[in-house]
């Protein structure tokens, strides 16, 4: 084997992302799934403390984002289970190309179809809140970056379980206090949105913690990953 | 420096918020005690095992090595 | 020659032996300075005008806040010392001192609440250190519970190791939130370089307190690694003899 027929980082990087895409894509039901109970969440929160649109309106920061957090959370189990389970994982860990990108790609591909999607599917569940019309910008934009946190925070969690059978209570115990900043900074971006308050400030923080998962965790995960697959 | 209460009464009383100050330490004393000394109840569980271990050791090797006085 | 001393400590029987002595010393003297420091926070500390008798809580509340974070950043320097030098002490150890840690976090938590009540009228309220000191319990609970779901003891160390690093960001977060909120907390009345902001007769029983649930700290997690030590060592030669002594000095 020449060292020309290795290919490059960046060719093992689409390769993994297309292949991922791939796959989510063939199962369409699958990504129904954190959609679906978004929009039932929310739903129920006005049914649950009545149709008041004023009282909607305050909880309506909060309830979006933590409907969109439970969202992420559920979907996350299945990120390297199915890898894991038939040998793939074990096969990329040989893997000349550092695993760093590895999992970059399969985050990115999670990010892709679970949370771009919330994100773009938040506005209409703003509108059922009763969301004032200077919010939703920054609704939008709050868990564009958030989404994108979660999903590589989430993905140390999912490493770190991965070898366990029933490991999606676990996971959330242990991804759930790592998610609670990114909970506080975003709703309280578009709650900033409300009363006018400057909400460059949360957002700029939300932004630099996605610089900081997009470089450690990855890292973190794939050293994870290893843990669990020389078990 | 001097003592804060005239009467063990008014120590216990606390000006009312005996009740608060009464029931943190009290949790704190609960706690603290049942951290330290776990670790002593765990050792003797490890004990017995270590004791049933070796009993088990003595009743195999007395079966395969029988004495002259079995 | 200093690097091979510190290595020793790195073998369990070595520790269990060296330690030996030490944990009876670091109880009395734990004990004595628990002691002091009651005598003087319950009777001999003066009383805040503001708040009454109940703020005598902060002699134990502050104590067991510090204590939290710090065995939660010592469980996360032992893990990064287990995994880069893969010395087994240090995972032994973090496995032991998570219990603790969480102890002393839900100590903190529930003293805090009562004190709340009679000086500011809620059980709760969530203020940035409450609300990061409740992330703290949350982390070491997630700690424990991966100890224990793992099945393979060495997966388990390693990434509970890793977990513990991993949610040390947490803990700057926690010491910068009552500067970056303004909320319940007051900023650091307590400083290392400079006047502090609380009064003398006030500050040197907390001090006290605060070194003596220090030493109460380092007494039980050599009690608890010791313990470790032996669980998992207990297949060795030295365990065994070492029990079964132990047992008959304790029959006679």
């Amino acid at each position: 084997m020449s060292q020309a027929s290795t290919p490059g980082l960046m060719r093992g990087f689409a390769a993994s992302f297309r292949r991922d895409l791939l796959i989510g894509l063939r199962h369409k039901g699958e990504l129904i799934n954190p959609l679906m109970f978004f929009i039932i969440a929310v739903s129920l929160i006005p049914l649950g403390v009545g149709p008041e649109s004023q009282l909607l309106a305050r909880l309506a920061p909060g309830v979006l984002w933590v409907m969109a957090l439970l969202a992420c959370l559920l979907s996350l189990d299945g990120l390297f289970r199915s890898d894991y389970e038939d040998g793939t994982l074990e096969q990329m860990l040989i893997q000349p190309q550092p695993l760093y990108l590895m999992v970059l790609s399969k985050v990115l591909v999670h990010w892709l179809l679970t949370g771009l999607p919330l994100t773009l599917l938040a506005p209409l569940l703003g509108l059922m809140l009763a969301l004032p019309a200077q919010a939703y910008g920054t609704l939008c934009l709050s868990l564009f970056l958030g989404t994108a946190t979660m999903s590589l925070i989430g993905a140390m969690g999912a490493a770190l379980t991965v070898s366990l059978r029933r490991g999606g209570l676990l996971l959330s115990l242990i991804v759930m206090p790592l998610y609670i900043p990114v909970l506080i900074f975003g709703a309280s971006a578009v709650s900033y949105a409300l009363d006018t308050n400057p909400q460059s400030v949360p957002l700029a923080i939300l932004g630099a913690l996605l610089a900081l998962s997009l470089a450690l965790s990855p890292v973190a995960t794939a050293a994870a990953l290893r843990m669990s697959t020389n078990a | 420096m001097k003592l804060q209460f005239d009467s063990l009464n008014s120590f216990i009383h606390m000006n009312g918020h005996g009740l608060y100050v009464w029931l943190a330490y009290g949790i704190a004393f609960v706690v603290l005690t049942l951290v330290l000394v776990a670790p002593a109840f765990q050792k003797r569980a490890l004990q017995r095992q270590a004791k049933r271990v070796r009993q088990l050791q003595q009743d195999l090797a007395r079966e395969n090595y029988p004495s002259p006085q079995d | 020659m200093v690097w091979q001393w510190l290595h020793r400590w790195g073998s369990p029987r070595w520790f269990y032996e060296k330690t030996g002595p030490w944990v009876a010393w670091l109880g009395l003297i734990a004990l004595v300075l628990l002691v002091w420091g009651l005598v003087w926070s319950l009777g001999y500390a003066p009383i805040e005008h503001k708040q009454g008798q109940s703020y005598r809580i902060i002699f134990i509340h502050v104590p067991a806040a510090f204590m939290g974070q710090g065995v939660y950043l010592l469980m996360a320097f032992c893990g990064a010392v287990g995994l880069i030098w893969r010395v087994k002490v240090c995972f032994m150890m973090t496995k032991a001192a998570a219990p603790y840690g969480a102890a002393l976090t839900f100590l903190a938590l529930v003293t805090g609440a009562i004190w709340g009540k009679p000086t500011w009228g809620t059980w709760w309220e969530w203020d940035a250190r409450i609300t990061f000191m409740l992330i703290l319990l949350f982390l070491y609970i997630g700690i424990i519970a991966l100890q224990a779901a793992l099945p393979s003891r060495d997966t388990a160390d390693k990434a509970c190791a890793l977990l513990a690093l991993i949610g040390s960001v947490n803990i700057p977060l926690i010491k910068n939130s009552v500067e970056w909120w303004y909320t319940l907390h007051q900023p650091a009345t307590i400083k290392i370089i400079g006047k502090s902001a609380m009064h003398e007769s006030m500050l040197y029983p907390l001090l006290l307190m605060i070194f003596a649930f220090w030493i109460l700290t380092a007494f039980a997690l050599l009690l608890t690694t010791r313990v470790e030590i032996l669980r998992r060592e207990f297949r060795t030669r030295w365990v065994q003899d070492l029990l079964a002594a132990e047992r008959e000095e304790g029959k006679s």
